[in-house]
């Protein structure tokens, strides 16, 4: 995974809470077996009539946001299904930063294991965000600055390293295969069926 | 019991039960071959196919992408070793009605599958949760899976549910209350006695709707009631009373143990649940009247444009009863409400009835052993006399990846676990009920206590 340290450009806001992954990516597009090429289907459903005309007036289609790298969002930013697509999708548009006051678990950690930070800030934080034009993300310090605003965000230790250093979750954990061993001819091995 | 290692706040946990379908899986084996690795423990992973399949037998497949989709599951598996049901397999249906109907699925299991419904499995006394696809190719790498360690939610549900309210109703009502963000971060544990005096299948719904309340899972302390469920399934333990005796000594919540968290909730007579908006947060009792959003929000503002655009969406007025609302459609079926007992409780809620003119019924079991089961009771026959479509086991119209869609502003009576916009069919709306409510509503073409 490439080592992310930042990111910084245009804002596009979207002042909704609860947005789940089936608006991020609707499931007619969980059909394909690569991982590649998801962005075109981004909020598929709000740029798009019942019968898949496009219907203008989405925020995401609007020229002025071309180019966007960052996504500020209500809370509880893709709850619903675990579909990692959503996190294709948002990277495979362009964004690389996601902004919200909070986001669901598994959705969050899809996020990490894609090199898109998923970064926390106060309700506050985000409102005053989707107000701005452009910022710049930085994850060493963990701030979002916009002129003379600057909002701080959260993340996780664990998750910071592994983005900072673009670490590979599976490398990682085959460096502890011999706990893993261990485990397996242990009392607490499971029942094979 | 479970941990391997630990960095900071993460967790590296043994993964005793993996859990495989079509969609999700396709690019985790292809990660593995690009990266010459194998399946660790093929003997601990077993898959389904449900989430696209056609629910019509005999019909071809609807599209080449579906299609693919399947095949490339069945290499993959050839491949690697692991087994799986297929098309035309009798072991095949939902991945979470199949897991615990096998005995796969054990108490003080892990067990982790690409699908955010993984949490009906905590019924069992498992933690199980939802991944994705990059940690379902470390799952079949490493049978490990990083996990935040989650806070503790005690949710203790107490009284006896007036009439025609079941466990759907019970966690309808629980979500509501949460909030479909309010779970977030935390495993939630089910505790009271409305919890201990629900049956296997209720306990499932429950544990299936964690996600719902944006929980990381939810989970039952095993008793009686599992063990009994468990017993004689294929593939339970063989030595069943030492692995009894085995869960007894160690799988209880000790007394007094702290919660990071409490939510006491009494559902004493509580009246079937309606949801009416597009988060399942969003529902009411079935003898009130769609709330007007200022109301609903309670002076959150993020929460009243939420419930604005939600009515808009749903074509729904404030103050409209909800026994007036007509749905064009019934859908039973999903992994929160297609098991026997779900089914027969949709039968015996239809009293002889017939589908109101103009409404288009269905029934999808959950596993093609359902179906057979619900065939040899003439629980098929009594809905296929009253005018429901009677079709093979799958996820089906809970998402509508099949051909089982709702058109653009139809409305619908679903037991699934999810009304998002669209879930069910770009322009659909869908109204979250208990079996035995969605089978009224076919019966009426309105909401209807049973």
């Amino acid at each position: 995974m490439r080592p992310f340290s930042g990111t910084s450009g245009r804002i596009v806001p979207l002042d909704r809470a609860d947005v789940d992954t089936d608006q991020i990516v609707p499931k007619q597009f969980l059909k394909l077996v690569q991982r590649t090429g998801f962005g075109r289907y981004l909020f598929y459903g709000w740029r798009h009539d019942a019968g898949g005309r496009p219907a203008p007036g989405f925020v995401l289609d609007d020229p002025a946001y071309a180019g966007a790298r960052i996504l500020v969002a209500g809370r509880n930013f893709g709850c619903g299904s675990s579909r990692e697509h959503a996190a294709w999708a948002i990277s495979d548009w362009g964004f690389e930063a996601v902004v919200a006051p909070s986001f669901a678990d598994i959705f969050y950690g899809n996020c990490i294991k894609n090199g898109l930070l998923p970064a926390r800030v106060s309700e506050d934080g985000a409102r005053s965000l989707m107000g701005r034009r452009e910022a710049a993300v930085d994850l060493a310090s963990q701030t979002i600055t916009s002129g003379d605003l600057v909002v701080d965000f959260e993340i996780g230790d664990v998750q910071k390293r592994i983005l900072l250093e673009g670490l590979d979750d599976i490398t990682r954990t085959l460096k502890l295969e011999d706990g893993i061993s261990r485990h397996e001819s242990g009392p607490s091995a499971p029942y094979v069926p | 019991m479970h941990e391997i290692s630990r960095e900071g706040s993460s967790s590296l946990l043994y993964v005793d039960r993996h859990l495989v379908h079509e969609v999700t899986s396709p690019q985790a084996f292809e990660g593995l071959r690009m990266a010459s690795r194998g399946v660790r423990r093929p003997d601990l992973t077993l898959a389904t196919m449900d989430h696209n399949v056609p629910t019509r037998g005999g019909l071809p497949m609807a599209d080449d992408t579906s299609a693919s989709q399947m095949r490339a599951l069945e290499r993959n598996c050839a491949e690697f070793g692991i087994r799986l049901y297929g098309m035309g397999s009798p072991g095949r249906g939902i991945v979470h009605v199949i897991g615990p109907q096998t005995g796969f699925t054990l108490p003080g299991c892990t067990i982790v599958c690409g699908d955010s419904h993984t949490s009906t499995h905590g019924a069992f006394g498992a933690l199980a949760f939802g991944i994705g696809t990059s940690d379902v190719e470390h799952v079949l790498a490493t049978q490990t899976v990083w996990l935040e360690k989650p806070r503790t939610l005690e949710v203790r549900v107490s009284g006896a549910p007036g009439p025609g309210a079941t466990a759907k109703d019970v966690m309808l009502y629980v979500i509501r209350r949460l909030g479909a963000g309010g779970g977030a971060g935390h495993v939630i544990e089910y505790t009271g006695d409305a919890i201990r005096s629900m049956g296997m299948d209720g306990r499932m719904t429950v544990c299936n709707m964690s996600i719902e309340a944006g929980a990381r899972a939810g989970l039952i302390s095993p008793d009686g009631t599992t063990y009994e469920y468990l017993r004689g399934r294929p593939m339970a333990p063989g030595d069943y009373e030492a692995a009894v005796a085995g869960w007894r000594a160690g799988l209880h919540t000790d007394p007094g143990a702290e919660f990071d968290r409490l939510l006491e909730v009494d559902v004493a007579g509580l009246e079937p649940q309606v949801s009416w908006g597009t988060t399942p947060e969003m529902t009411c009792g079935i003898s009130d009247m769609v709330p007007d959003p200022a109301e609903f929000a309670a002076g959150d503002p993020a929460r009243e444009a939420a419930a604005r655009r939600a009515l808009e969406y749903m074509d729904l007025e404030p103050g409209t009863r909800i026994r007036d609302i007509a749905v064009d459609r019934v859908f039973i079926g999903s992994c929160t409400n297609a098991r026997l007992s779900d089914l027969r409780e949709a039968a015996r809620a239809l009293r002889g009835g017939r589908v109101a003119p103009g409404v288009r019924a269905m029934v999808v079991p959950g596993s093609e052993e359902v179906r057979l089961q619900a065939e040899e009771e003439g629980i098929s026959g009594i809905f296929e006399g009253a005018g429901f479509e009677w079709r093979e086991s799958g996820c089906s119209m809970c998402l509508g990846m099949n051909p089982d869609v709702l058109g653009d502003g139809e409305r619908c009576a679903s037991t699934s676990n999810r009304n998002f916009e669209g879930r069910q069919g770009a322009g659909g709306r869908t109204h979250l009920v208990s079996p035995a409510v969605a089978a009224r509503a076919a019966v009426r073409g309105r909401f209807e206590a049973p």
